[in-house]
């Protein structure tokens, strides 16, 4: 215990001072450490999940407040909750329909149980995910019954207690811990590879001949432009430079090394330039549960651009950076003012940031904000590590992902635990 | 433990120099050994005080904590028990790789005595940072630790790189925005070589004295004063013995650095590191305590601003630069300008009107009460209808009902201060009465190391105080609770200078005034000294006899002359018009003389660099002479009122054609015409001028002759006007 307090310290700290630079790493890092956080919670013998939850949520809490900015801390933890959420449900689906199948015997249940793993727990939580929420758009396509009886509100950790006489609960509890870390796994794995299985739909999107507009850099972005150039794909890419931070003098950089004709613009330019563009193609911070979407400074200005010629605009997204909350939600701090020191050189204007005469107050004001919002209805497609969706699919998506009730993640929330 | 051994075995490997791998230390001086920020310090520690609602030690602690500083030394001193406490009871204590070590002394009454206890105590290994508590900044330390530890390697005494950021200090105060003197340092550009350092420059000597052999040994050496000495050097552990050797270095700067770069002996070296992007400063005076709490509001020293500090979730930026934190009471009708902060549990009433402040926690603030500039602390509560600007108000304090606090105004820990009291400017008030034995000296500097007795002090006050008060209530109107504290003879005249307050413009003024007359003795003589030698005899000259005729006629020679230099300069500097007819207003001012000797003198001045500027015929003069008075015909007519100021400039040019530039004698018809022209001289002018004129002598009438056309002309024209009205 004490060593994971100390990891979540730490980490705590780097989330703090602003060192983890980037949704991706920060997801990763966030979802590694609840790992250790899981794997360390001592569990009780009744309502593990609930502990489990409990444990999560309180390290969860701390995080969010060390960075709100930073939306994909706290969609990994909603995630990591929902996994728990899913894995507790299905082991006790699985115990049900082993109380089902040897309806005679208590003591059956125990070898029964160790005949189900056919039964992945994925599958469990994938049919158990259909019963328990309303009808969702990808469950009546593939034609799963919905006997939804259980209503979703009701408690899964009540619902684990009741059953749990049934259960072998020493082998359960192993095997709910065991469960939700495997699952954790596949989330960081999922994290990790989202941008190779973002990039394998570039094809589909990226045509001959057609000229790609970015703003700054995305490193989402960057994978997806090669992967359409190693399929042979020819195109053109501009890469606006993104100030203050310049990081599409970077991108540019990058792309010419592996080869991508690449035209290197003025944010200022985008206007001008947009009518020879195909289509833009942007990375984002933060997804909201409208189709909104959180990006680096100056692209909404790119996408009513977009608009106004018509140009298509994608947004590419890991599944981490789907936000469930709506951009009006007041746990939403939808920006972070920098440091004025990227856009001017204090030295050079330390005579108009003199206070000492005058009014006493600085007449000259530097806002450097981080992100922009753009709002749903500009964006006319989102391509995550699922597919392509209209951001209107956006909350359904989400949806699969979160359950409703991690949406708010405080203190009242957990004492009411 | 695994690394630690890895470390100890490469040691063995590797040359000495890169054996130095001690986790990087810091020392950082929890006492600011100066009396600046009286009273508040007679019960508070510096270090311990509110910037923008966080103690400004947390500032530094969380930038070295950034800056990859492993172990830190504070070294308390004065009120090191608050100090200590604080810091136990902080996050610092509990930090992974980040330890806080506490050095506490009673008797240390200068950063020279601190270093050399902590030289004693045997606790720096290496290379360390030397920084003050109140030390804000954003920069990182990894590049300026490399080029130190390269020089090192090739120069072992090298020993202390200082950090250097651009910051133009004010033409007009000599002081740099953060109300620290004009600082000169002698950089060598190549090698950063720090040669020259001087912050206590006297102006009234206009120079300063460069070592002949500096130049001589440096193929180049660039002076500059619009550097900021940021107060965080790198150190080598040399420093500290110097230190001890050297018993008699008090002042880092002044007895240490100064001390080096005279002493050639050693051979030690100090060298800069300057900063481009990011911030650094430290708080020095109440004006630095100003200056930085803007910047911070500002955002310069992101990530150290107050909501990323608190977790934002506690406090959220809003448009316009306002820090709200999550639970302030606000009256709808109150109105928050920009640039303020309002922490946590205050309370703010109907139709209030706060900008460019900060305001701490659990305040209570009533209706009406207008607040700029203003930096209150925590549990402070203010009455309706005060008024404060510019003050500083600490923990505590109540203000009555219609209190007035004057800009520069400190009330310290607890004060009260009645009913409709108005608080005269620039005073320091405390519950503690000022201590009496003042003596003016250097010495008093290191006073507030004694202030560990001072807290014994205010202990000692807190029994008796009640009967105290009563005595005084008045001081501070009815039921006010406090002492206002004298201020010395002498120092009146620079509490201006480092206040919280704005300087007043008239005294922005008067050193515009003080500067120009320095400058124009530089001007009328490029030798350096010579013209410090002038100043002398000037001012002499001005003081001391000046009563008879005779001494007006030369004021306004050399009226006219300081006129003519400040035109130079402001042709050659293209200075703005605003700025010239300012600085001409001054000098008028300082020499008491009328606006009709300004537009006189001024068109003298154009005129004289009209001939003086290079022609070869009459026609290219007239055009020289255009051009300037097309440029300059803003800064004559700010002067020329009424129209006999305007025939005063007719008879100057007049005067002119026949002394000192007979050139303009052919072109006299022209440039009345060009001056009637330019809408600088009315018609009226000219005609009065030319009836005037009709009945002097015939000598006298040479140039209205050459005019008689344009005249004639000019009454033609005034007549069908007539008629045609």
């Amino acid at each position: 215990m004490p060593d994971t307090q100390a990891l979540v310290n730490d980490f705590l700290n780097k989330l703090k001072k602003r060192k983890i630079e980037g949704s991706q790493a920060t997801a990763k890092q966030t979802a590694e450490l609840l790992r250790s956080v899981i794997s360390q919670t001592r569990m009780p013998y009744t309502n593990q999940a609930a502990a489990l939850i409990h444990s999560v949520k309180a390290v969860g809490e701390r995080l969010i407040a060390a960075n709100p900015v930073e939306l994909a801390v706290g969609n990994v933890v909603r995630r990591v909750l929902h996994i728990v959420r899913e894995e507790d449900l299905s082991l006790t689906t699985a115990a049900m329909a082993g109380l089902n199948l040897s309806a005679e015997s208590d003591d059956e249940d125990d070898t029964d149980r160790d005949n189900h793993p056919a039964l992945s727990a994925a599958a469990i939580a994938a049919a158990s995910r259909s019963t328990l929420r309303p009808p969702s758009l990808q469950t009546l396509l593939e034609d799963v019954p919905d006997s939804a009886a259980v209503p979703h509100t009701s408690s899964s950790g009540g619902d684990s207690e009741g059953k749990s006489k049934s259960a072998d609960k020493s082998s359960r509890s192993r095997k709910l811990k065991h469960d939700v870390i495997e699952a954790v796994n596949e989330l960081i794995q999922d994290i990790s590879t989202c941008h190779e299985l973002i990039a394998e739909q570039a094809v589909e999107h990226i045509h001959q001949n057609e000229v790609i507009l970015t703003l700054g850099s995305s490193r989402t972005v960057l994978e997806f432009l090669c992967a359409a150039k190693e399929k042979k794909r020819s195109f053109r890419v501009f890469v606006a430079e993104g100030a203050p931070r310049y990081q599409g003098h970077l991108l540019a950089k990058e792309l010419v090394t592996r080869g991508l004709q690449t035209t290197l613009i003025t944010d200022s330019a985008v206007f001008a330039m947009i009518s020879r563009v195909n289509m833009v193609i942007v990375g984002a911070h933060a997804v909201m549960a409208n189709g909104g979407v959180i990006a680096p400074v100056g692209l909404n200005m790119v996408a009513l651009a977009a608009q106004k010629h018509a140009v298509p605009f994608v947004v590419l997204a890991g599944s981490h950076k789907l936000c469930p909350l709506y951009p009006h939600h007041p746990e939403v701090l939808l920006n972070e003012l920098r440091s004025p020191s990227e856009l001017l050189d204090f030295g050079e204007f330390s005579d108009c940031l003199d206070f000492g005469s005058g009014i006493g107050a600085p007449l000259l004001h530097v806002v450097n904000p981080t992100f922009d919002y753009v709002p749903p209805k500009l964006v006319s497609l989102f391509i995550t590590d699922t597919g392509g969706h209209n951001p209107s699919y956006m909350y359904r998506l989400i949806a699969d992902y979160y359950s409703a009730d991690d949406l708010v993640l405080e203190r009242r929330t957990t004492s009411g635990n | 433990m695994g690394a630690q051994k890895k470390g100890a075995t490469a040691r063995v490997s590797e040359d000495p120099e890169e054996l130095a791998r001690h986790p990087l230390q810091a020392i950082l001086l929890a006492d600011s050994f100066t009396t600046k920020f009286r009273p508040i310090t007679l019960e508070r520690p510096k270090v311990l005080l509110p910037l923008v609602n966080i103690p400004m030690i947390n500032y530094t602690l969380a930038w070295l904590e950034s800056a990859g500083v492993e172990e830190v030394f504070v070294f308390c001193c004065a009120h090191s028990k608050q100090v200590i406490d604080y810091l136990e009871s902080s996050e610092w204590s509990s930090q992974p790789n980040f330890s806080v070590t506490t050095i506490e002394s009673h008797n240390s009454i200068s950063a020279g005595d601190a270093l050399r206890l902590i030289y004693e105590r045997n606790v720096i290994h290496g290379d360390f940072v030397l920084i003050r508590g109140d030390t804000v900044s954003n920069m990182s330390l990894t590049q300026a630790l490399q080029e130190h530890k390269d020089r090192r390697k090739k120069d072992a005494n090298a020993i202390m790189t200082m950090v250097v950021k651009q910051s133009k200090p004010s033409p007009i105060t000599q002081q740099s925005r953060l109300g620290t003197d004009e600082l000169f340092m002698a950089i060598n550009p190549v090698t950063k070589q720090l040669l020259y350092y001087e912050d206590k420059a006297e102006y009234s000597k206009g120079f300063i004295s460069l070592d002949k052999t500096l130049i001589a040994d440096n193929p180049s050496v660039i002076l500059h004063n619009d550097k900021q000495d940021c107060y965080i050097d790198i150190c080598s552990q040399e420093v500290l013995s110097l230190f001890t050797d050297n018993f008699d270095y008090q002042h880092l700067r002044r007895h240490f650095v100064k001390g080096l770069l005279v002493d050639d002996i050693m051979g030690y070296k100090i060298f800069t590191h300057e900063i481009h992007s990011s911030y650094a400063a430290r708080i020095d005076n109440f004006r630095s305590y100003d200056t930085i709490s803007k910047d911070i509001i500002q955002r310069w020293t992101y990530p150290f601003v107050p909501d990323v500090l608190c977790g934002s979730s506690a406090i959220k930026v809003e448009r316009q630069g306002t820090y709200r934190a999550s639970d302030v009471t606000l009256s709808r009708s109150a109105q928050l300008g920009s640039f303020i902060f309002i922490g946590q549990g205050t309370k703010i009433g109907n139709d209030t009107k706060i900008s460019h402040s900060v305001i701490g926690e659990r305040c209570t603030i009533g209706s009406n009460v207008t607040i700029e500039g203003s930096y209150i602390w925590n549990n402070v509560t203010i009455e309706d209808g005060c008024q404060l600007r510019n003050a500083i108000v600490c923990d505590g304090v109540i203000l009555k009902s219609g209190a007035v606090l004057q800009p520069g105004v400190i009330l310290s820990f607890k004060v009260v201060v009645g009913q409709q009291f108005v608080v005269p400017a620039y005073s320091k008030v405390s519950l503690l009465q000022q201590p009496t034995q003042q003596d003016s000296d250097e010495e008093l500097e290191y006073a507030d190391s004694t202030s560990g007795t001072g807290e014994l002090r205010s202990d000692k006050l807190n029994g008796d105080i009640a009967p105290d008060l009563s005595e005084t209530a008045s001081e501070l109107g009815t039921g006010g609770v406090g002492y206002i504290w004298k201020v010395f003879e002498g120092a009146y005249d620079e509490e201006w200078r480092h206040s919280v307050a704005p300087i007043p413009t008239d005294k922005l003024v008067k050193l515009m005034l003080d500067r120009d007359e320095d400058e124009e003795l530089l001007t009328q003589d490029g030798n350096v000294i010579s013209a410090s030698g002038e100043l002398k005899t000037d001012s002499d000259g001005n003081g001391s006899e000046d009563d008879d005729n005779e001494d007006s006629r030369d004021d306004y020679v050399s009226f006219e002359k300081e006129v003519e230099a400040t035109f130079l300069r402001a042709v050659h500097e293209n200075v703005k018009v605003d700025l010239a007819v300012l600085e001409v207003n001054a000098l008028r001012l300082s020499y008491n003389m009328a606006s009709v000797d300004c537009g006189g003198a001024i068109f003298y001045s154009m005129m004289k660099l009209a001939v003086e500027s290079p022609h070869n015929s009459a026609s290219e003069l007239h055009r020289n002479a255009a051009d300037i008075v097309t440029t300059w015909q803003k800064l004559l007519k700010s002067f020329l009122h009424d129209i006999d100021e305007e025939i005063e400039v007719i008879l100057k040019f007049e005067e002119m054609c026949l002394e000192s530039a007979k050139d303009f004698a052919a072109l006299f018809p022209q440039i009345l015409h060009l001056l009637y022209d330019k809408e600088i001289l009315q018609e009226d002018a000219i005609l009065r001028w030319a009836d005037e004129k009709e009945g002097a002598d015939e000598s006298d009438k040479v140039f209205l002759k050459r005019s008689e056309k344009f005249i004639q002309w000019l009454r033609e024209a005034e007549e069908e006007e007539e008629e045609d009205e």
